[in-house]
């Protein structure tokens, strides 16, 4: 039926029952004057009956694979022009300040390639293992899914996320400053699985997964650690691995930097020393202010951000009850601590871990007070299960200069104004 | 390296040991490793069509041989509409050479000259990247030269006729192979040396650096250019 039809046959009804609740709320009004808000007052959006409480809505299937709401549509993944040459080789930023929970939808992950989005075709999928093994081995992605599997929820933070914060604040908003690490269940096979089942060598020490995308990214992991928790991945939350995050498969590297996790990956091989590929010599090593460069870091240290508020999430309301909100993670166990200062680091608090708390997973935090509308400066402070403190920027620069760009987990300054405008700022 | 008897006997009594650690290591896994009877033996001819990684020893390097001149044609029609004539970069891309002793400097400029440690990683990344966007297409001649030519332009080199091959690759070392050190996180303060700070913790907080200050913030279209980059 024509909305316009459906329109004419109701009319009646609902101008006659619209007139019904007028006349009782005018009623109800009059019986509760002086305590409640008066009718002059009352709020339109509950007093107008609405579009969609009066008109069907569209029936199922309008969208086979449901999207957001059109009200949604500004939360995005952006992306910065000048920071590389081209789009293939580029990267782009979760929107954190839009996100609540920890895990990340699909759609929003944060993307980084080096050769653009490899379009992979399924029944084309071949993954080698080869090198140090007994035997030499192809599987298709029919093969991967014959083998037991296993489920883990890991962050995956690129190693540069907050790099271009080490000179000083730069970018005015959390999804550009942090936005380089998304949070996903991932549906997979053990790595350790199809290494024994080729059968490694007694002089097997690494691993150089490969991708099958135009930049064939190559990187060397060492034996204990494919061995431990990595994972060959086929679904992330659910559904298959999205084109961008590597479909049809990729490695999953838990806690370690996000270059590591090879997408579209198509061989493997074993070796007995690493290869020292671009990726884990001219780029992702840390140079220091003596010159040196720190190679093979590849744990992603204990990190937090508050989210909320934040410059692209200004506080929109008065004085009174406020919620401040952000993650944490660590590539090193779990975060059983949080704290969050208002005034800069003079005094912190406590500050409250809800939801699952996971080996090498973000962490949702809340701290909740009531705001007396004059300026704050933010800051987040987490601490590891191994012990480990998230240090300040400055503890930073002193232990590795300003050169290094990886793995800037420094604690993070949000300043609010007067009006709840909120600038990315430092401290002394 | 380990020769002489003595040297066997110590390689041995090594290898002893590893074996035991591997024994000790295996009881205690819960589940032994079984096979599942998937997958199938790779053909020869697969791997070789795949195996394309070249490690620092020279394992993977394919026969060929090339010299700065012929590198030099080939880098002018392939590889400098991005990276320049002479490895300079052009915008935003990689410079490949110069910036020797710019390490330390506020502006590091780190190129296969200044920066890479192993010249084999060139030869890796050259054939399985580049040219960019016509990755794994380059004949290994090809390869040789442009390595040649990019040896030439950052003073490795010094002789235009030199001829780099599989023969001599390893002996061609590069200048900063030193200065790479390991891991050395964590680099801060952890609980082992203090309880974080709760109260009082500061008596002046001021701020002392403005993002609003540059404006290098993406807002809709917006392109203006900040400092440092994610690679």
């Amino acid at each position: 039926m024509s909305r316009k039809k459906k329109k004419s046959i109701e009319t009646d009804v609902t101008a006659s029952r619209r007139e019904f609740l007028r006349s009782s709320i005018a009623a109800g009004g009059a019986i509760v004057a002086g305590s409640a808000a008066a009718h002059a007052d009352s709020d339109p959006a509950i007093t107008d009956l609405q579009e969609w409480s009066r008109y069907l809505g569209d029936g199922v299937d309008r969208a086979p694979y449901g999207v957001p709401s059109e009200h949604e549509k500004h939360v995005v993944r952006r992306y910065v022009g000048w920071l590389t040459a081209s789009v293939e080789s580029s990267v782009n930023f979760t929107p954190l300040h839009e996100l609540d929970g920890i895990i990340t939808p699909n759609g929003l992950c944060f993307e980084r390639h080096h050769g653009g989005v490899a379009e992979v075709e399924p029944d084309k999928y071949r993954l080698m293992i080869n090198g140090l093994v007994e035997k030499p081995l192809v599987f298709t992605l029919d093969d991967l899914k014959r083998f037991p599997r296993k489920n883990q929820i890991n962050f995956l933070e690129c190693a540069a996320n907050s790099g271009m914060e080490w000179r000083g604040a730069q970018l005015n908003g959390c999804q550009f400053t942090h936005g380089m690490v998304h949070n996903v269940m991932y549906t997979g096979v053990p790595l350790r699985y199809l290494l024994e089942e080729a059968g490694l060598k007694t002089n097997a020490k690494w691993i150089m997964p490969e991708g099958g995308d135009a930049s064939g990214m190559n990187r060397s992991v060492p034996l204990f650690k494919a061995l431990d928790d990595c994972l060959i991945a086929f679904k992330m939350n659910g559904e298959a691995l999205r084109p961008e995050q590597g479909y049809p498969v990729r490695l999953v590297v838990p806690g370690w930097e996000g270059n590591m996790w090879v997408k579209w990956i198509r061989r493997i091989e074993v070796g007995d020393e690493p290869w020292h590929a671009r990726e884990e010599t001219s780029k992702y090593t840390d140079l220091m202010a003596n010159g040196k460069a720190r190679r093979f870091t590849w744990e992603m240290d204990c990190k937090s951000v508050i989210t909320n508020p934040s410059p692209e999430a200004p506080l929109k309301h008065d004085k009174g009850a406020t919620v401040i909100t952000g993650l944490a993670w660590s590539g090193r166990g779990t975060i059983p601590r949080v704290d969050v200062t208002l005034d800069g680091g003079r005094n912190w608090h406590a500050a409250r871990v809800d939801g699952p708390s996971l080996d090498k997973s973000l962490h949702r935090f809340y701290y909740e007070f009531d705001w007396n509308g004059a300026p704050l400066l933010l800051q987040s402070r987490a601490v590891d299960s191994t012990g480990y403190i998230q240090p300040t920027k400055d503890e930073l620069r002193t232990a590795r200069g300003e050169n290094s760009i990886y793995h800037n987990n420094g604690i993070q300054t949000w300043h609010v104004k007067n009006g709840g405008e909120v600038e990315n700022v430092e401290v002394s | 390296m380990l020769k002489s008897p003595k040297g066997t006997l110590m390689r041995s009594a090594l290898a002893g040991a590893a074996l035991l650690v591997c024994l000790a290591v295996a009881k205690v896994q819960a589940e032994p490793s079984k096979s599942f009877g998937l997958g199938r033996p790779a053909t020869v001819e697969e791997i070789q069509a795949w195996n394309i990684d070249v490690r620092p020893d020279g394992q993977g390097l394919p026969k060929g041989k090339g010299n700065p001149a012929k590198g030099e044609a080939i880098f002018a029609a392939k590889c400098a509409i991005c990276h320049g004539d002479f490895g300079e970069g052009v915008d935003r891309w990689p410079v490949l050479a110069g910036g020797g002793d710019t390490l330390k400097s506020e502006d590091p400029v780190k190129t296969v000259g200044s920066y890479w440690p192993y010249l084999s990683t060139a030869y890796d990344y050259i054939y399985r990247a580049m040219p960019y966007g016509n990755a794994q297409t380059l004949k290994p001649d090809e390869v040789y030269s442009i390595i040649a030519y990019i040896l030439l332009m950052n003073d490795v080199i010094e002789d235009e006729q030199f001829e780099l091959s599989n023969e001599n690759f390893t002996a061609v070392r590069l200048p900063n192979e030193k200065n790479f050190i390991d891991d050395l996180r964590p680099d801060t303060p952890t609980l082992k040396q203090a309880e974080p700070c709760m109260k009082d913790c500061k008596t002046d907080v001021k701020v002392t650096r403005r993002a609003q200050v540059l404006d290098v913030t993406p807002k809709n279209e917006d392109e203006t250019a900040g400092r440092g980059a994610i690679d």
